[in-house]
């Protein structure tokens, strides 16, 4: 598909005596056009989020500027049920799904290697919890082999039954690769967006502001302080909280475990860690947040709006939010178990979690975070940058 | 029996049924429509104007009553009523903290909408978040909510409502009654009838186009006026605006504006002009450009610019035609060419050189063409050159039924004792003509309060009455 994209690029390139050329649009790409032509002449949806006002700085809407927008979307709700050319109106103007349909293309098409694309297709919630049940249960034979799954004495150190350098070697390199490959999936993205967004550098001003609407998931507030939609034109907090609890336990599990391999490699303490050692102090809440706000981000995004997103993409949603649910359950069942004869089964169940959750970064939801950021930040840049449209409002 | 019933589903019928509610009146509330479809013409609105004598949250500076009067006066030639216009005005000053109690949110003025910042507060989201804030409160509150009902005829007893008698044939009694179901602007027929025919032998309603609802066919209206209530306003006068002439039938709304029209010529379909295009600023004349192409052979005009307008106006919601000679605009257009290069061609040589500004009456304006462009003249000579097809776009009609401060209807001059009427079924009173931005939801805010609050009072006193 990409290839045909590229070759009717070059027809069309020869065809205009090589002049430069505006890429072809996909089908979701020209509907994002053909509605963006809709909200410019409207604009009552302005003070919703970020996506109206960068609109509002544009006639045209090019490849670039399609994409630039899509991620801008949060896909918060209040434009549909506010909008009076919604179905079942003939111009049938669904910003959020016009928006999700391409924001999910740009993922594959970001995607680095760009063969790995397709992975986003196929990323659902039954590979998820299959390649999480698979890895554990050859975790399990292994351990089994060895005669210890139950039982064994283990007094609660792990590294008796996978020493550290094996876990080492097992997921540093699926970390390290997902680091990769979302860093250069993102740097394409910012190239080409960036002309489109007035081709500025970061400047400190925007960076803090854009960091500020990712910190805060501003753009879920609805413009009001009362919170986006899910389920019907209600506004609700509740989206916005669930996702701070994710975001927030995610990032103190992370901490928790990067404090832990300084500790390790820096001071030579060994796990495991009891409280009050910081990366308990870090992990458990972290772990308990993340349990909340996944259980409670699965309940919303079973209870939304059929007509918010992109139906397509929600076993992605839903196969990211289980792999972070089951990691940080099965995480803090191997602390409270660390005792019992169930401790190797309990550390394979969660070393299985943790790898397929590692495994699906890259080319799952959790892309969404990386290029919503990428472009919070080029709207950042771009509104501190003269509005290049001379609408005179007299 | 039922407290009050209102009948209608838009701003003001949702204000009625909050305020009665709230007065501890039981309510039922009918809309014609399906759910997906509710609010009539609100759901397409977008501000309010306010008087306020001093800058609030979303208003700068200052729009006292007076000024706010004096630009009603203007553009209503005086066809209105001083004291119920006045009574709008002031309603229209501190409603807005009830409005947010009941989820409305307000927000700055909108991008290429920063003339009305001093003058008009924008709803966020615009007028169906509005809507669906009113109905979810109505509903939280207890107002029954029933949808696809609409009304045929309602039962009087002289002057006292009785009951209605719904489309399906169901009878549906209450203690008092506010009618807010909107004008006649969907039902094509009436427009026919009202509009009739011209010196041309044509059948100009049959070119219009309905900005709003399909839902407002006046059924309602027409049963009251046969009833005896006392009519207002003048059948053909209606919020007229040229749009678009490719926009859907019904509820085009806002997008479909065409709002270059200032900054090139507009053409009729021999290809002459017609009207002054520069009179003045756009947002003060727009609404007299649906009339006069409705006064135009076909009921059709078309806008003219080139690449000079781009970007100074709202940009359109369908994309223009284009040539990049004139006679080739013409011939794309459907215009006799070379009438219409000739039109333009005299135009091009009538503008006088001036400093161009879009921003203020500038002097670029033409010397010797007749009708005259008395500003924004800039010849019309930098291909692309763009066109839009106009048609006259009906937002909604000004023939209502007579009201008084307490907002009831009247039979031959006296006010009925349980029947009121809000929104465009009684804007007439206010608006007998013209139109400026946000008057009509200030209309339909006020006179929806009161009717609201004065069917409670009335249901109240049919109760002692009958228990007397």
């Amino acid at each position: 598909m990409q290839q045909l994209e590229a070759l009717t690029r070059e027809a069309a390139a020869l065809a205009n005596g090589g002049r430069a050329v505006i890429p072809i649009l996909s089908a979701n790409e020209a509907e994002v056009g053909r509605q963006m032509q809709i909200c410019n002449a409207c604009r009552y949806c302005e003070g919703f989020c970020a996506v109206f006002p960068a609109m509002t700085r544009r006639l045209e809407f090019g490849k670039a500027d399609i994409h630039y927008l899509a991620n801008l979307c949060h896909n918060c709700g209040a434009c549909l049920h506010a909008c009076q050319y919604a179905p079942p109106h003939e111009f049938a103007v669904n910003v959020p799904k016009a928006m999700a349909q391409v924001r999910g293309q740009t993922y594959v098409d970001y995607a680095w290697p760009p063969a790995l694309g397709a992975l986003y297709v196929r990323n659902g919630l039954t590979l998820s919890l299959a390649l999480a049940g698979g890895l554990a249960l050859f975790l399990m034979l292994a351990v089994a082999l060895n005669g210890t799954l139950w039982g064994g004495q283990l007094g609660g150190n792990f590294y008796k039954l996978f020493p550290h350098n094996l876990l080492v070697g097992m997921f540093a390199p699926v970390f390290l690769f997902a680091v990769l490959a979302l860093t250069m999936g993102v740097r394409r993205f910012w190239r080409d967006v960036s002309p489109a967004t007035g081709g500025a550098a970061l400047s400190a001003p925007a960076a803090t502001e854009a960091t500020a609407a990712v910190l805060r998931l501003k753009y879920l507030d609805g413009g009001h302080g009362d919170g986006c939609n899910n389920e019907d034109d209600a506004f609700t907090r509740s989206r916005r909280r669930f996702h701070h609890f994710t975001f927030y336990g995610f990032l103190l599990c992370f901490a928790a475990t990067s404090v832990a391999t300084l500790y390790h490699y820096l001071f030579g303490w060994v796990a495991p860690y009891e409280l009050p050692s910081l990366p308990k102090l870090l992990g458990v809440p972290g772990g308990v947040s993340l349990m909340i706000g996944t259980a409670g981000l699965w309940h919303l995004n079973r209870q939304r709006h059929p007509l918010h997103g992109d139906a397509a993409q929600k076993p992605m949603d839903l196969g990211f939010i289980a792999l972070l649910f089951l990691t940080s359950a099965s995480g803090l069942a191997l602390w409270l178990g660390r005792g019992t004869p169930a401790l190797a089964l309990l550390l394979c169940i969660h070393l299985g979690a943790v790898m397929a959750l590692f495994a699906t970064l890259p080319y799952g939801k959790f892309a969404h975070g990386i290029f919503r950021t990428a472009a919070l930040l080029r709207h950042a840049i771009e509104k501190r940058q003269p509005n290049p449209i001379g609408l005179s409002d007299e | 029996m039922l407290d009050v019933l209102v009948v209608g589903g838009g701003n003001a019928a949702l204000c009625a049924a909050l305020m009665a509610r709230e007065a501890g009146a039981s309510v039922l509330l009918l809309e014609a429509s399906p759910r997906v479809w509710r609010g009539g013409n609100s759901q397409h609105t977008r501000n309010l104007r306010c008087m306020h004598d001093a800058p609030q949250d979303v208003l700068m500076d200052a729009y006292p009553e007076e000024e706010y009067w004096q630009d009603l006066l203007k553009v209503t030639g005086g066809i209105t009523n001083e004291h119920l216009a006045r009574l709008t005005i002031r309603a229209s000053s501190n409603c807005r903290d009830w409005m947010r109690k009941h989820g409305v949110h307000f927000q700055p003025p909108l991008s290429g909408a920063l003339h009305v910042a001093r003058t008009n507060a924008f709803f966020m989201g615009g007028g169906k978040a509005l809507v669906n804030a009113y109905f979810r409160s109505a509903e939280k509150l207890g107002v029954q909510v029933r949808y696809e009902t609409p009304v045929g005829s309602v039962e009087l007893d002289g002057d006292r409502f009785v009951a209605v008698q719904t489309a399906s044939g169901e009878r549906i009694e209450a203690k008092s009654c506010v009618l807010a179901a909107g004008g006649f602007e969907s039902n094509r027929e009436w427009l026919r009838e009202a509009w009739g025919q011209n010196e041309r032998g044509e059948w100009p309603s049959d070119n219009f186009l309905i900005r709003g609802t399909r839902f407002n066919m006046g059924v309602l209206l027409k049963s009251m006026i046969e009833a005896g209530a006392d009519p207002i306003g003048d059948a053909t006068q209606a919020h007229m605006v040229a749009i678009d002439a490719r926009a859907p039938l019904y509820d085009g709304g806002i997008c479909t504006r065409i709002d270059c029209v200032s900054l090139g010529v507009v053409v009729n379909r021999d290809g002459d002009r017609f009207y002054d295009e520069g009179e003045d600023f756009w947002p003060k004349r727009y609404a007299i450009w649906g009339r006069l192409v409705a006064q135009q052979p076909g009921q059709i005009g078309y806008s003219i610019i080139d690449q000079k307008a781009i970007g100074r106006f709202m940009p359109p919601v369908f994309p223009g035609t284009t040539a990049n000679t004139l006679a080739e605009l013409g011939a794309r257009l459907g215009l006799p060419e070379q009438a219409f290069v000739q039109t333009v061609e005299a135009y091009n040589a009538a503008c006088r050189p001036g400093s161009f500004d879009h921003t203020a009456l500038d002097d670029c304006a033409t010397s010797g063409l007749t009708p005259p462009k008395t500003h924004w003249a800039r010849p019309i000579d930098t291909p692309p050159y763009y066109g839009y097809a106009l048609k006259p776009g009906v937002t909604f009609t000004y023939l209502g039924l007579k009201v008084n401060d307490e907002s009831a209807v009247h039979f031959g001059g006296r006010p009925a004792p349980n029947l009121f009427v809000a929104g465009e079924m009684m804007a007439g009173n206010v608006l007998g003509k013209g139109y400026t931005a946000g008057v009509g939801m200030a209309i339909g805010t006020a006179f929806g309060r009161i009717a609201g609050t004065q069917a409670a009072l009335a249901a109240r006193k049919e109760t002692c009455h009958a228990a007397a």
